[in-house]
């Protein structure tokens, strides 16, 4: 089974911390990561190629940098890594990320399962899954909390919904979001870093993959942000003193006053 | 193609800038800010800088289409013989935005013996609802399902569409986006019209809610958003409101390649927290599994929905589907209790625009006090029967 797990580098967000006096977010030597959904897709995709055999490629799109976090999950095991990196990707938003993914995974031409985390932690879209799906003209399923059979040409799911989970069944080639609850990452082994060392990650460009340049980066890019600003945290925290009982009664007192509650 | 440029005549080297990109890709050499090769052209240096000096040129195309594409849809959702809140709260919204172009308001609905919910939807605000009722509708289908809205779309040309920010919602509107070959804006918690340009401006939470976004899409049409739910406000359903209800002639799908085999309903101890109106969460303060009881209670009280942190989760004390956070669900109800909760960042993302945040925690100096509406400083474990008892009288 040919298995390509889409991944993306994201900024680190332990980091985040607020400057209360500019109102601006400090950002120390920032630090990037895998979007931490990904790590649940590249696992997912690494227990299924071992349980009936195949092949894990990851692919990213972004800047040279990332290859670097691409060799991590050929530590993990993955077999192959491609980058999609041009200065003329950049700015892309969710529409043209999925089109660059598309014309990529084109050329990579085989593949039976695409699989992406549900959403990325910097954006939080969860559109560039079903978008790419839509760009392949393929079906998808989102929010995938387990794979009850996957076999040649044939994917049974479960895709957690608001209230309890479906179950969906595709033909290959599909893809599919996973959550956080689809399985535990492994950590590297010394031998999967050994061979980290020793791979080069493949880097396509624009022509590479005979992306269109009115579909790509900005130029590709339907949406635009027109302002960015900081949001206002509730900052008139009240602090209710007292021994319990009273700290309790207080609570409740302003509670009731604000009329949330109507006695049934 | 658009650049973003430093002007280094205004460029007086504060760093501000730098402070502000997320992805660390500007530096200050000799007092003038440089642009480094790790820009994705994000744009949220522009707004950052005091002295105008950071220029992104954008164009808007001539696009004569546009005036061809007119009025405000709302994508219809249902379950189980019910019109989603969200759904309730968009119709509401859309007729304020409605007034401000001047146009209608319309739903599409699909689903199987879905008639009755289409006058509903009048009530709450629809001009008109295209009604595409079919057994083979009968359950939400993302393909059927995007390639029957896409083709309605098409037809009917509507400037804007809205999608409730549901997993179907959040699935749905991509795929019919991307084969509209438009914008779509992800989860938005505010809308605004430009009434000049016809904009609509949409501004969401990106970074985990530690930036918002304004977003615009000029240049394709329809203008696409999902909308957070509860953040709009539903109208009163006016019962004498009067909406024509439309069959549109559509071709159902034939070949449908998903198929959903069965649905699960396993969330019966408590209510959906994305609808929620109070959620009750516990975190690694409360200690040990058994004393999840005490949660249970309050919530059942107060007819709440149970969340919990990742923390909770992790342990094997709770099922993923209750977690809040990055990781988990973003919750925006009336009022949050944080039993026993600190407020990792990436907690408070997915919890921070409730309206009324209780936290209680042993720990002065957790961070989800300075989040907190009210703060209470003491043992979870000793406050929280107090409190269930209390609200027991209290409510009657």
């Amino acid at each position: 089974m040919d298995i390509i797990v889409c991944v993306k580098q994201v900024p680190g967000t332990n980091e985040v911390k607020m400057n209360q006096e500019t109102n601006t977010i400090i950002r120390e030597g920032v630090e990037a990561i895998i979007n931490p959904f990904d790590t649940y897709a590249v696992e997912e995709g690494l227990r299924i190629r071992d349980k009936i055999g195949g092949k894990v490629t990851v692919i990213s799109m972004g800047i040279p940098k990332v290859s670097d976090l691409l060799k991590d999950t050929i530590a993990l095991g993955v077999d192959d890594a491609i980058l999609l990196s041009d200065r003329a990707f950049a700015g892309a938003d969710s529409l043209a990320t999925a089109y660059t993914l598309s014309m990529g995974i084109k050329k990579i031409h085989d593949y039976d399962l695409i699989i992406c985390g549900k959403q990325a932690t910097d954006g939080d879209t969860a559109q560039v899954g079903p978008s790419l799906a839509e760009k392949l003209e393929i079906p998808h399923t989102t929010y995938v909390r387990k794979i009850e059979e996957i076999k040649e040409g044939m994917i049974r799911c479960q895709r957690l919904t608001d209230d309890g989970y479906e179950v969906i069944e595709m033909p290959l080639p599909a893809v599919i979001t996973v959550v956080k609850e689809i399985n535990e990452p492994r950590l590297p082994s010394i031998k999967g870093m050994m061979k980290a060392k020793k791979v080069n990650v493949k880097v396509w460009n624009a022509q590479d993959i005979h992306a269109d340049e009115n579909m790509i980066g900005l130029k590709g890019s339907a949406t635009w942000v027109v302002k960015t600003f900081i949001p206002e945290h509730n900052i008139n925290s009240e602090i209710i003193d007292g021994r319990p009982e009273e700290q309790v009664k207080t609570l409740v007192d302003k509670l009731l006053s604000m009329q949330f509650f109507v006695s049934k | 193609m658009g650049d973003i440029k430093i002007i280094k005549e205004k460029c007086v080297g504060c760093k501000l800038c730098v402070s502000q990109c997320p992805f660390g890709a500007i530096s200050v050499v000799e007092k003038k800010a440089y642009i480094m090769e790790t820009c994705t052209l994000c744009g949220v240096c522009v707004e950052s800088c005091k002295f105008m000096a950071i220029e992104f040129q954008r164009d808007f195309a001539e696009n004569d289409d546009a005036i061809y594409y007119e009025g405000i849809w709302v994508y219809a959702e249902h379950k189980n013989d019910h019109i989603a809140n969200v759904t309730l709260e968009l119709l509401g919204e859309a007729r304020q935005l409605a007034k401000q172009l001047g146009t209608k308001v319309s739903a599409i609905l699909l689903g199987n013996n879905v008639g009755h919910i289409a006058q509903e939807i009048i009530f709450y605000g629809a001009d008109n609802v295209y009604v595409v009722d079919d057994p083979s509708l009968s359950d939400f289908n993302d393909e059927s399902y995007a390639t029957i809205a896409t083709n309605l779309i098409n037809k009917y040309r509507p400037e804007i569409v809205l999608v409730g920010a549901t997993t179907y919602g959040r699935s749905l509107a991509p795929r019919i986006s991307s084969r509209l070959h438009t914008g779509l804006t992800a989860d938005c918690t505010k809308l605004e019209i430009d009434k000049e340009k016809r904009l609509l401006l949409q501004t969401r939470p990106a970074f985990g809610g530690n930036l918002m976004a304004t977003i615009i899409c000029p240049n394709h049409k329809p203008q696409m958003a999902t909308i957070r739910p509860r953040v709009m406000k539903a109208m009163e359903p006016d019962h004498t409101r009067v909406g024509k209800i439309i069959h549109p002639a559509v071709d159902i799908p034939l070949v449908v390649l998903t198929k959903v085999l069965h649905t699960v309903n396993n969330l019966t101890e408590m209510v959906n927290l994305m609808e929620a109106e109070i959620i009750v969460s516990a975190g690694r303060g409360m200690s040990d599994p058994k004393n999840l009881k005490l949660v249970k209670e309050l919530a059942d009280i107060l007819g709440a929905a149970v969340g919990a942190s990742r923390a909770v989760v992790d342990a094997g004390w709770m099922e993923y589907s209750h977690q809040v956070g990055q990781t988990g669900k973003t919750v925006g109800p009336k009022i949050y209790f944080a039993c026993g909760i600190s407020g990792a960042v990436q907690h408070l993302a997915g919890m921070s625009s409730s309206d009324i945040i209780i936290a209680i925690n042993k720990n002065p100096d957790a961070p989800i006090f300075k989040i907190a509406t009210f703060g209470i400083v003491g043992d979870v474990l000793e406050i929280l029967p107090i409190l269930t008892q209390e609200f027991k009288q209290r409510l009657g």
